[in-house]
């Protein structure tokens, strides 16, 4: 079953990730690219880690994508028109995409085959949530609270900017 | 009896029961759709000194099947020069996320040993955050794909107006969490329960009470200190929360992607027939959904002081559900009266608020709470 699921979603993904660069809309990629991240966040879900899966969607699908789909319409962009196929720009692209399979079969190869050897999140027999908060607050207390002070302010930043500006 | 056993497996007593829930509260929720548009028309006419609908049936209670044949009924229009996909699927989009922010909401406490939710997830308010977010796409992307100015100027509106509110919204409620502990929707009614409604945190199982009252069964009513302090940042995350929440379901006074008097309809003004009304029901989906969410986060979901739950016996269990239903439609019945008595605000001034007001005050919020907490545990 799981396998099954795996297989749907990931096709799902990426045929909606090949689908954001091939269309020619601005508005069809950005759909497609929603496509994508509901899929991701359920290949999560398929792997036990809903917290990572819910908040993918509520991030990425719910808040990015919408400012992205606002920015689109606000500037009303227009669909692309189909260019002349350019040899040294498709042969340019060939290559770093040849160069990156290359490196990444490499790379994949060269990993232990055992799963033990990547960290993995002691599960505690609590939510996934109350895994990843305990691990974030206790051992990486330090970067998390940086991180979340860094967002604060830059939120805080825009709010006390737009409102300067309205004077 | 083979036949029966299989029923009682683990795996498809889980499964059958859940589609048993999942029908009997698509059933439940949308009849209440349906009444909830015909009480919207009551409400306002009793709010405007009219009759309102009182033909078709004893008070117009048939109206909302008459509503649903006539919308059946009328030409699917579909005018020239719009986006096809984006036009036809918008509708749902618009419709689904409401319907599936349902799946977690506990609407009773058990009934035969069954736990009275569909899904109990212990992400279960971010997946209501994580949901109803997506509601937004419906709204935005049947504005662009009319291919007509004043929808296009809601869909505008709406994913402005959603961003900023989603965010008080979410701000709003992390005191409950830090209070409660869990994310589970399930373990925080059953808070409130043990230990007094967030807005009306009147009893408490441990001692330490200022006023307390012990009855037979152990359970003591009255005020205790740390309660009666939490109360303070809890009231405040309840109306910031309340008050998102209209922003959020588009309602009076926050109607701004459809504000007839200056978009004609907004977003919907090219939809007729059906697909207008699944515009129109998914609105009241999510008012419905998010009443659901208001209720159970602080009003104490489907408890009742003195109220045992379904562990109890069937009857008990029946009362929760009832209970439930029953403070929904009181916060639906709250969303309608405000919709009827406030006028709706400029865009500017609806901006300035989420920003300027309700995000600070809901980030102060959660500090005070960290602060009350931090003093108790002392």
């Amino acid at each position: 079953m799981l396998t099954i699921l795996f297989w749907v979603f990931s096709v799902l993904m990426l045929a909606s990730a090949a689908a954001v660069v091939l269309f020619r809309n601005p508005v069809n990629s950005a759909m497609s690219l929603v496509l994508t991240f509901l899929a991701l966040a359920a290949l999560f879900v398929t792997l036990d880690a809903f917290f990572i899966g819910v908040i993918q969607v509520l991030v990425y699908a719910g808040a990015v994508m919408v400012l992205f789909l606002f920015i689109i319409m606000l500037l009303d962009l227009k669909a692309e028109t189909r260019r002349r196929l350019n040899i040294a720009a498709l042969a340019g692209g060939i290559a770093v995409l040849g160069g990156f399979v290359v490196l990444i079969t490499h790379v994949v190869k060269s990993l232990p085959a055992s799963a033990d050897h990547f960290p993995t999140l002691a599960r505690t027999g609590y939510s996934d949530a109350y895994d990843i908060g305990m691990t974030l607050f206790s051992d990486f207390n330090l970067p998390f609270q940086i991180i979340g002070v860094l967002l604060l302010v830059s939120t805080i930043g825009v709010v006390f900017l737009s409102r300067r500006s309205l004077r | 009896m083979p036949s029966l056993d299989l029923f009682l497996q683990p795996e498809i007593f889980l499964v059958w029961t859940s589609a048993l829930k999942t029908l009997v509260i698509l059933g439940v929720v949308l009849t209440m759709v349906a009444y909830s548009v015909w009480a919207e028309r009551k409400v306002s006419a009793f709010i405007q000194d009219r009759i309102g609908p009182n033909r078709v049936g004893w008070a117009g209670l048939i109206q909302p099947i008459a509503d649903g044949v006539k919308l059946l009924l009328k030409e699917n229009f579909v005018p020239g020069g719009v986006n096809k996909f984006f036009f036809s699927i918008a509708p749902s989009l618009a419709m689904i996320p409401a319907i599936l922010v349902l799946a977690v909401l506990p609407f009773g406490s058990s009934l035969f040993g069954v736990p009275m939710v569909i899904a109990n997830l212990d992400i279960g308010v971010l997946w209501v955050f994580a949901v109803s977010s997506l509601g937004v796409y419906g709204i935005v992307l049947a504005g662009w794909s009319s291919n007509s100015k004043y929808p296009f100027l809601g869909g505008i509106r709406s994913s402005s107006q959603m961003i900023s509110y989603e965010l008080s919204l979410g701000l709003s409620v992390v005191p409950v969490f830090m209070i409660t502990g869990t994310l589970n929707l399930g373990e925080i009614v059953q808070y409130q329960v043990d230990n007094g409604w967030m807005v009306f945190p009147a009893w408490f199982q441990s001692g330490g009470g200022l006023l307390e009252i012990t009855t037979d069964n152990g359970s003591m009513f009255g005020l205790n200190l740390g309660q009666s302090l939490l109360w303070i940042p809890m009231m405040v995350s309840f109306v910031i929360f309340l008050i998102a929440m209209f922003a959020e379901t588009n309602r009076v006074p926050f109607d701004l992607p459809e504000a007839e008097q200056e978009l004609v309809g907004g977003y919907h003004t090219e939809y007729s027939s059906m697909r207008f009304a699944l515009f129109f029901l998914g609105e009241y989906a999510a008012m419905i959904a998010g009443a659901g969410v208001i209720v159970t986060l602080f009003l104490g979901g489907w408890s009742l002081p003195f109220i045992p739950d379904g562990s109890q016996g069937w009857f008990w269990g029946l009362v929760n559900i009832g209970t439930f239903f029953a403070k929904v439609a009181a916060i639906i019945f709250f969303f309608l009266w405000v919709r009827w008595t406030l006028p709706r605000f400029r865009f500017d001034q609806l901006m300035k608020l989420g920003w300027y007001v309700f995000f600070e005050v809901a980030l102060l919020n959660i500090f005070l709470t960290a602060g009350i907490l931090a003093y108790l545990q002392s």
